[in-house]
């Protein structure tokens, strides 16, 4: 199998280049793409440069564009490309490049830090016991508390491309909606007036690529308008 | 040479679960906080964590820590120590409930209150009163509901990050106290000296020592590295947890929740053999037991698959419903590394390396121990401990699922309190020389300069193979004399070895060179220890000495950077209650 990896190091390279590595999917220690990527940097190319951590799809680490569609290497099968026998990877678009598939995500965090990631509730805190929560309260956060914060939505963003510090990016949005949406958060109206503004959550143009691409399976676009709706009945 | 200095009240190293709960106490009481890691936050190792943290709640049945006390001593085989344990599970309701006020998405029952599952090992009555259901979950991802909701509290409260760096070694003055440490950006190569009156190490684990492991790749034990490299201990590294229920083929884990939830174990005769060696908890014993049953099962010829390999973990049963409400991670994860779908066909799996019971020793306030050549114990000052890294000990010989989430939410809250009450002691004079940080930041310059031919991944590649073969489930003297053997010759031909990759920027080879010192370090105590330790006690089970011996090894091994055995007493003082007598273990 031919893969076809992306190679840029900012420190030294004036422009990037496109190297070929022939691997044998069988002589890889499992039969995801992080173990081919893994068995180049083992045996092949130590300079090769990729980051990897929990190697089953729960943290985070391995987003890139595998043949044009971010994802991340550690679920991603090598047998879907043995048709073709060739799979192209580049770094996550959209963002600047350190080096090879590493990219600085610094901008993706800080949309995330504005949206106040964090339960604000001002209740007396006793810690004799939990605060209550219907099921049906708490089945409101699947879809949203699942989110592994890889960036493969937000890097296909293409509004997220136009204005990086502006739009907060459709993972951010997702955690905004996290916890706009958590009985527990007595916040709701002051959140979600901070998201009154054209560019926030309203630069979204329902292009979707963010639900296409996300390997959790979850659905941004869908929390987007989830929480313009959400602005409407709180009249905002 | 001079490295630019940080100065900070406290340096953490590591940004899982102990390393973030110990931040925020500090944070949250105004300390100027640095939190280092070679990976942003939400990528620790903490996030795999999927059935859930225990605490006797009594949210879905009657329950008490001491009986939850109990249950974590006899399961460590009872060389866990009796004064830490009982500090664990008497603050686990407090620390559980902390977590929910900080947000924790825990799954809920019908009257609201944080849902529970029953895990293994867990007893009501001490022992006499049935299967108890202590766990508090969220679906089965609460490493992750845990560690992002951590994460977002120390945003809240302004801890600094000092995300992808990566931390070489102590920084320890002339009169032993530890004074920060030397930590390298990983975007730029360029080396700091950061400084704190504090450091609390919360590195983790280190199954990457281990061939096939449910750990994540970054576990490469560098704590463990720092603390002997320091001249300090490490304790009881013989004992290893094997998962039951990694997926065959790949080592990802499948969460002991799924039997929790009512999944359990057949062999290739569709035979639930537990029920054979654990009658009455039947699947749900203690991890160590289940895995050696299944080991037993595959060994006598009755594994699955064509090659009778692996067990099966049946699901299907339990319902659509169930599988998608609670177990859905778990669904995910079977279908993509198994390719099966466990609302219909059951899971492969076996016996998977998961977790290290041995660590850096400390007391309940996660203060490191060491130990004088006469035998005595003195506090390390500056330096304390956290997590998987550290040995309190609250797990012993054998951790009980669900433990491990709590044990980094206690003794993180506790160490950073220690921190904050003890500020005013803490040696602040002390002079740190130039020749002090030279020390911790020798590695660098080490393997820049090797110029030897032999590649890390080889060595790598080499440790885990001899880990896997010679120490594993089973274990027999004379087949880990000769892999203690060739884990010293692989040492010896560290120096050997050199990066073809010398560049600065996020430069991997150079971090997995590092790393490499440290699961070195891991290995080779590790091996030592179980070549020591000659009985059979939790997860160290030797067929040459297949019993407990409670005569002669009722207590820790410990071990330095030059292969120096010594030993400490279990503690069997417990503040409140009556210790509990060492008794045969049966499920």
């Amino acid at each position: 199998m031919l893969i076809s990896v992306y190679r840029y190091d900012y420190k030294k390279d004036l422009d990037y280049k496109m190297q070929d590595y022939n691997v044998n999917p069988d002589d890889c220690s499992g039969v995801m793409l992080l173990d081919a990527l893994s068995f180049i940097k083992d045996n092949l190319d130590e300079t090769l440069t990729f980051r990897r951590s929990c190697g089953e799809g729960v943290c985070g680490s391995d987003a890139m564009n595998i043949n044009g569609k971010n994802g991340l290497a550690c679920v991603t099968p090598l047998s879907k490309f043995s048709d073709s026998g060739k799979v192209v990877l580049r770094p996550l678009p959209g963002m600047p490049i350190i080096r090879d598939l590493v990219v600085d995500l610094t901008n993706f965090y800080s949309q995330y830090r504005k949206v106040k990631p964090f339960l604000l509730n001002d209740d007396s805190i006793s810690y004799e016991a939990e605060n209550l929560q219907s099921k049906e309260d708490r089945d409101k956060l699947d879809g949203l508390y699942e989110c592994i914060l890889c960036a493969c939505c937000t890097s296909a963003c293409p509004s997220y491309w136009w204005n990086p510090d502006k739009f907060f990016g459709p993972a951010a949005c997702l955690q905004s909606a996290r916890f706009v949406f958590d009985s527990r958060d007595n916040k709701t109206r002051e959140r979600l007036i901070d998201l009154d503004d054209q560019f926030s959550i309203f630069r979204c143009r329902t292009i979707m690529n963010c639900t296409y691409v996300c390997p959790k399976g979850l659905n941004p676009a869908k929390v987007i308008s989830e929480l313009r709706m959400e602005m409407l009945k709180h009249k905002i | 040479m001079t490295i630019p200095e940080h100065s900070f009240d406290a340096i953490i190293v590591g940004a899982g679960g102990a390393g973030m709960r110990a931040s925020l106490q500090l944070a949250k009481a105004g300390f100027k906080v640095a939190l280092v890691s070679k990976v942003f936050p939400t990528r620790s190792h903490t996030v795999s964590a999927q059935g859930g943290i225990t605490a006797a709640l009594g949210n879905v049945d009657d329950d008490n820590w001491l009986w939850h006390m109990f249950d974590t001593i006899k399961g460590s085989d009872y060389i866990g120590d009796q004064d830490c344990i009982e500090y664990m599970c008497r603050n686990a309701k407090e620390v559980v409930y902390e977590l929910e006020h900080m947000g924790m998405p825990f799954s809920r029952l019908e009257n609201g209150k944080i849902y529970q599952r029953p895990f293994g090992g867990q007893s009501k009555d001490f022992g006499k009163g049935g299967q108890a259901t202590r766990t508090a979950a969220a679906a089965d991802r609460t490493g992750h509901a845990l560690l992002h909701t951590l994460y977002q509290q120390n945003l809240k409260c302004n801890t600094t990050f000092f995300n992808e760096w990566y931390t070489l070694d102590l920084v320890k003055s002339d009169n032993g106290t530890i004074v920060g440490v030397v930590a390298m950006c990983m975007e730029t190569g360029e080396l700091s000296f950061l400084r704190g009156k504090a450091v609390i190490l919360a590195t983790g684990g280190s199954g990457q020592v281990f061939q096939s492991t449910t750990n994540a790749l970054i576990n490469t034990g560098d704590g463990i590295g720092m603390v002997l490299r320091s001249g300090f201990h490490v304790q009881d590294m013989e004992m290893w947890q094997f998962h039951p229920t990694g997926i065959s083929g790949s080592g990802v884990l499948v969460t002991e929740g799924c039997r929790g939830e009512g999944g359990y174990l057949v062999n290739a005769d569709g035979e639930r053999f537990m029920e054979r060696y654990a009658p009455n908890a039947k699947d749900l014993a203690s991890r160590d037991v289940v895995a050696r049953s299944m080991s037993m099962e595959i060994r006598e010829g009755r594994g699955c698959g064509p090659k009778k390999d692996h067990v099966h973990l049946k699901l299907d049963h339990l319902g659509e419903d169930v599988i998608k409400t609670f177990l859905p991670g778990v669904r995910d994860l079977s279908r993509t590394f198994a390719n099966s779908d466990p609302i219909r066909t059951p899971i492969p799996v076996v016996p998977t390396c998961h977790y290290m019971m041995g660590g850096i020793p400390t007391n309940k306030f996660g203060q490191v121990l060491s130990i004088n050549t006469n035998g005595s114990e003195a506090i390390v000052n500056g330096l304390y401990a956290v997590g998987e890294c550290a040995c309190v000990s609250v797990h012993g010989a054998n951790r009980l699922g669900g433990n491990s989430l709590l044990d980094l939410v206690v003794f993180g809250k506790a160490a950073g309190d220690h921190i904050i009450s003890n500020f005013g002691n803490f040696d602040n004079i002390s002079l740190v020389k130039d020749s002090n940080i030279g020390a911790a930041s020798e590695r660098f310059f080490k393997w820049n300069a090797r110029k030897g031919r032999i590649s890390v991944s080889e060595i790598r590649r080499e440790i885990k193979k001899v880990m896997q073969s010679d120490f594993g489930v089973f274990r027999t003297g004379n087949i880990m004399t000769g892999g203690l053997k060739t884990l010293r010759q692989l040492r010896d031909s560290l120096m050997e070895t050199g990066l073809s990759d010398k560049s600065l920027s996020y430069n991997m080879a150079r971090i997995e060179g590092l790393e490499l010192d440290n699961l070195m370090s891991v290995a080779v105590s590790a091996a030592v220890c179980a070549n020591e330790r000659t009985e059979s006690r939790g997860a160290h089970s030797r067929e040459d000495f297949p019993d407990r011996d409670d005569v002669n090894w009722l207590k820790h091994i410990i071990i330095d950077i030059n292969d120096n055995i010594g030993y400490r007493p279990v503690n069997q003082k417990p503040s409140l209650v009556p210790p509990f007598k060492p008794t045969a273990r049966k499920y």
